[in-house]
């Protein structure tokens, strides 16, 4: 059979290319563990002789990363939970309430959705100034959870619009009234892509970087992807401490990864085609 | 939970059943009410002034001075604007056309040839694999990146000197002539996992028996996936287009990031391009004239891209 005979080197072909897409990887966890002195004379490609840890440590303590990380969930978590609610809250209305211009209202939040943060960044750093909300992990919460909660409603108000009908109706029968057919029908039904959203939504905001960048201007208030882009902008990272930097900032997203690969993939089907 | 609502049922059931089976609709705006005050506070309000303010001049202290179009002309007129839009049609090419081309290959040979013959697994795997980039963190990928394109001790020149390749070592982020098509491979790497999962999910829906009854017709594998896979995903290669043509005019963290829109502005492009004029020059007027400029283009893309779904839609 020839099409045994050339099985083989499509999968060769492909995992090579599979290979290059993680080679990166590799050569960052592989660089991270060197000292500087091994790394001068042998240069990136070779293996480290021991575990090398102390660049990682002092790059640790010298941006404070724990407390970049502790940003970083705070805001990302923050962001996720009120989004989804927020979400929920209006696809309620558009979805399952069917109030009158739904379109127009759907409408708008695609739009919202699209807008470039470009075009709201600096009004938004202006009014935060006046409202004296600049440079406050708070700032960045509301923001991201309305700029989330756009996609969220667009989603979930074609998800909701499918709800089936029999089950609304027998709750209202049962005298449940709409904010406990909400919490107690709606919500427990539609888990799955709440979860999808909530996993999101902490990821988007997590690499985040335009907006976060411009309004969390002190060191105690950065999150992770805001601390290690200014970091490498400013270029005084010898090349161990870049590994580091990039080691420490990849764990998380494969982390992320890992868990929620599945959520992650099913989600993708989910939003992709609507 | 559900039991109190029953013992309310039996309580009220007589009266609600007596009620017409739907309350005023609008009643339901209230739920509404949250989310439009904050889309108001939050998109809505802060939109319409950067609007406003890029028909002024304005430093960003004080009150904006009316300008009417002089921001526009003069952005007319602008060879760096126009420089920074070119190098978006580089970077659409980098994040839409080239990973949907790449993508659609990707996804036809692990659905249609490793699904098949290596098992799903395998095929997940290899998946997995290049959606990675996707999870990471831009400002993250640009680290990593700048680190193997570095010119003295980076991975990529250390590799070529290796091979016995050390006369094709460059400057990849350093060089005008350069540092554009490096940070398009950079993007590349980023994006290529999204169309990848979007099409592999896509070709669920197809059915399998197409395939099937064409390989019974001697169909071979290029010939199936240029009659049953592009034809059957076609919704999802629109979709996959306009949100990566839209993401690639927002580029900014990878510029930021790689080479900060240099060298000598080879690779501004408008985001970067306004953020440098809103902060650093702080000329918001004019900033925000090009932030609308791109608002606009991105809406466009956006409508195309819905009409051309609507089309599809059987």
């Amino acid at each position: 059979m020839t099409t045994a005979l050339r099985r083989y080197p499509v999968l060769i072909a492909l995992c090579v290319a599979a290979l290059f897409m993680i080679v990166p990887f590799l050569i960052v966890t592989v660089n991270a563990f060197k000292s500087p002195t091994e790394y001068a004379q042998n240069g990136p490609l070779s293996l480290p002789d021991g575990l090398y840890t102390t660049g990682i440590k002092d790059f640790w303590e010298r941006v404070d990363f724990g407390q970049k990380l502790v940003n970083s969930v705070l805001i990302s978590g923050s962001v996720a939970v009120l989004a989804v609610i927020l979400s929920v809250l209006n696809a309620y209305a558009i979805g399952i309430g069917r109030i009158k211009g739904r379109t127009w209202v759907l409408a708008f939040f695609v739009l919202a959705n699209m807008l470039p943060q470009e075009a709201l960044v600096y009004p938004v750093y202006y009014l935060s100034k006046e409202v004296g909300l600049y440079d406050t992990r708070l700032s960045v919460i509301i923001v991201f959870t309305v700029i989330q909660a756009a996609f969220g409603t667009y989603l979930l108000s074609a998800v909701l619009g499918q709800f089936p009908r029999e089950i609304l109706e027998a709750a209202r029968i049962d005298g449940a009234n709409r904010w406990q057919v909400l919490w107690r029908i709606v919500v427990p039904v539609s888990r799955p892509t709440l979860g999808v959203l909530l996993v999101f939504f902490f990821i988007w905001t997590w690499n985040e970087f335009l907006l976060p960048l411009v309004m969390l201007i002190s060191n105690d208030n950065q999150t992770v992807s805001v601390a290690l882009g200014v970091l490498q902008g400013q270029r005084l990272m010898d090349a161990t401490m870049t590994n580091a930097a990039a080691l420490l900032g990849v764990l998380p997203a494969i982390v992320f990864f890992l868990v929620f690969q599945r959520t992650l993939t099913r989600g993708i089907a989910v939003g992709a085609v609507k | 939970m559900t039991v109190t609502v029953e013992r309310n049922a039996r309580a009220v059931g007589k009266s609600n059943a007596q009620k017409p089976p739907r309350g005023p609709r609008d009643s339901y705006a209230l739920f509404l009410l949250p989310g439009a005050l904050a889309f108001l506070a939050v998109i809505v309000l802060p939109f319409v002034m950067n609007t406003y303010v890029s028909f002024t001049d304005w430093q960003g202290v004080g009150s904006p001075e009316w300008s009417g179009l002089a921001n526009y002309r003069e952005l007319m007129d602008d060879s760096e604007f126009w420089a920074s839009f070119r190098h978006s049609l580089f970077m659409v090419v980098a994040m839409a056309a080239i990973p949907t081309a790449l993508g659609l290959v990707l996804a036809a040979a692990l659905f249609d040839y490793v699904g098949k013959h290596f098992g799903s697994r395998t095929a997940a795997v290899l998946r997995a694999c290049f959606y990675l980039p996707q999870v990471l963190p831009i400002a993250v990928a640009g680290i990593v990146w700048s680190w193997i394109l570095a010119p003295d001790d980076g991975s990529l020149n250390a590799l070529l000197k290796a091979i016995g390749l050390g006369s094709w070592q460059q400057d990849w982020l350093g060089d005008p002539d350069l540092a554009l098509y490096s940070v398009m491979g950079v993007m590349i790497w980023v994006q290529l996992g999204f169309p990848l999962v979007i099409f592999m999910a896509g070709l669920q829906r197809v059915d399998p028996q197409l395939y099937e009854a064409a390989e019974l017709d001697g169909a071979g594998w290029w010939r199936r996936f240029w009659h049953i896979t592009l034809p059957q995903i076609r919704p999802e290669i629109y979709v996959v287009l306009t949100w990566c043509s839209i993401a690639a005019l927002k580029v900014f963290g990878a510029v930021y990031v790689l080479t900060k829109g240099g060298p000598g502005g080879a690779t501004d492009v408008p985001s970067y391009f306004s953020f440098t004029t809103f902060f650093e020059k702080t000329q918001v007027g004019y900033g925000a004239a090009i932030s609308t400029v791109l608002t606009v283009l991105i809406l466009a893309l956006s409508l195309i891209g819905l009409r051309l779904q609507e089309r599809t839609d059987p």
